[in-house]
């Protein structure tokens, strides 16, 4: 039983940390930079979230699966707050997890918030002479390209 | 209670739903996959921000309003969106238009609003925002295609402007309750105007002058269509009333 006498934020913080992006799940919520704030209310955990899209259907999905992380780790009063300013933004997105993004096969956002036509680093082959396919992906997160070198299409993880 | 208000917000929510729903139409019908997902994911930001603003509806309404009730249960009358938001899709081009002629309107809108008073307003407004940018920029790129396209493209885009441009004005004409919005929406207009004729000229498509304007949704007097979308959307919750799962 975990009572408010042993528990701090930091070790909430640890625990969502190891929590994955339902969509990418090579990211985890706290690489997406999701989760705002964690909060101690007497014994109840405030965990405070804010959404990537204001349609992402994961939202709900990341919630459960909070929920379902603190209540693993023996929480039980637990209160997740999600708050909408200030907006999400991709500036907000973990060098670790722009590693990781890559890795995957995701090419990270650069901080151009315009969508260019080309030049989008390839997370395959690394070659810069690529192409926009179209600015909507498979999630709302992310834009399509296609790499002319290799002729791989790659998902871009659009700047927001 | 603040009656106003929460009418304003309605409008933001009723209009942005009806639009997602008429989008949401192109699922797998899209004329190829790229932009079939391109339409359907303006659809799913448009409902995204319809919600948050029936959540913030249902907060100042109270009792035991939900943002499915307000989505579910309302009746055609009840509706307060803009005309030009029901209209049926038509071909792409007109599709394409009417995103159009919605996403220059709501750049500019939520600019506006993000500077609101009202807090919740003004951070659904600044995270919209961000979305609005790419839907402006995808369907002016469509316009212009289409209007300097081939010969059929662009009677196809003169078309679309017959059908669609006498609901334009009532974006600008404000209904009592907009008073909520700390500003005048009539103002819009001229920036609005501004980025239509930017676009148009680069298309090759002319701007239609005066032109009779159609009004009415705003205050809950709709064309037929709403009824027809209203029958589909709530379809469910009509048949099963209360239903859930």
């Amino acid at each position: 039983m975990v009572t408010a006498s042993n528990i701090s934020t930091q070790t909430i913080w640890k625990i969502l940390e190891q929590v994955p992006d339902p969509e990418v799940p090579v990211l985890t919520i706290a690489d997406l930079g999701i989760i705002r704030d964690v909060k101690l209310n007497g014994d109840e955990v405030e965990v405070i979230i804010t959404p990537t899209y204001t349609g992402c259907p994961a939202m709900d999905m990341i919630a459960m699966n909070i929920r379902m992380a603190l209540i693993e780790n023996g929480y039980s009063k637990i209160k997740i707050t999600s708050v909408l300013s200030p907006a999400w933004t991709t500036d907000w997105m973990s060098e670790a997890g722009k590693i990781k993004l890559k890795e995957y096969g995701i090419a990270a956002p650069d901080k151009r918030f315009t969508i260019p036509a080309d030049g989008i680093e390839c997370p395959l082959c690394n070659s810069t002479n690529t192409r926009l396919i179209s600015e909507f992906g498979s999630t709302a997160c992310k834009a399509l390209y296609q790499c002319n070198d290799c002729k791989e299409p790659f998902d871009f993880f659009k700047c927001h | 209670m603040n009656n106003a208000l929460i009418d304003y917000i309605l409008h933001l929510a009723d209009t942005n739903l009806i639009l997602a729903q008429r989008n949401a139409a192109w699922c797998g019908h899209g004329p190829i996959l790229e932009q079939d997902i391109a339409i359907t994911n303006i659809s799913l930001d448009l409902l995204g921000q319809s919600r948050n603003f029936y959540q913030y509806a249902a907060t100042l309404i109270g009792n035991d309003a939900t943002e499915d009730s307000l989505a579910y249960l309302r009746t055609e009358r009840e509706f307060k969106n803009c005309l030009l938001a029901e209209q049926p899709n038509g071909d792409w081009a007109q599709t394409v238009l009417r995103q159009f002629f919605f996403s220059a309107y709501l750049f500019l809108l939520y600019e506006k609003l993000q500077n609101n008073k009202d807090e919740q307003i003004a951070g659904i407004a600044a995270k919209a925002l961000k979305e609005v940018t790419y839907h402006q920029r995808w369907s002016s790129e469509w316009v212009v295609r289409l209007g300097d396209g081939t010969e059929e493209s662009h009677q196809r885009m003169l078309h679309a402007i017959d059908e669609l441009w006498r609901y334009t004005g009532e974006l600008f004409i404000a209904a009592d309750y907009e008073t909520a919005a700390g500003f005048d929406i009539a103002l819009l207009k001229e920036d609005w105007m501004k980025k239509v004729t930017t676009v148009f000229e680069e298309a090759a498509l002319p701007v239609p002058e005066n032109v009779f304007m159609q009004t009415g949704g705003k205050t809950g007097i709709h064309t037929e269509h709403l009824g027809f979308i209203l029958t589909e959307l709530q379809n469910l919750q009509r048949t099963y009333p209360n239903a859930e799962w």
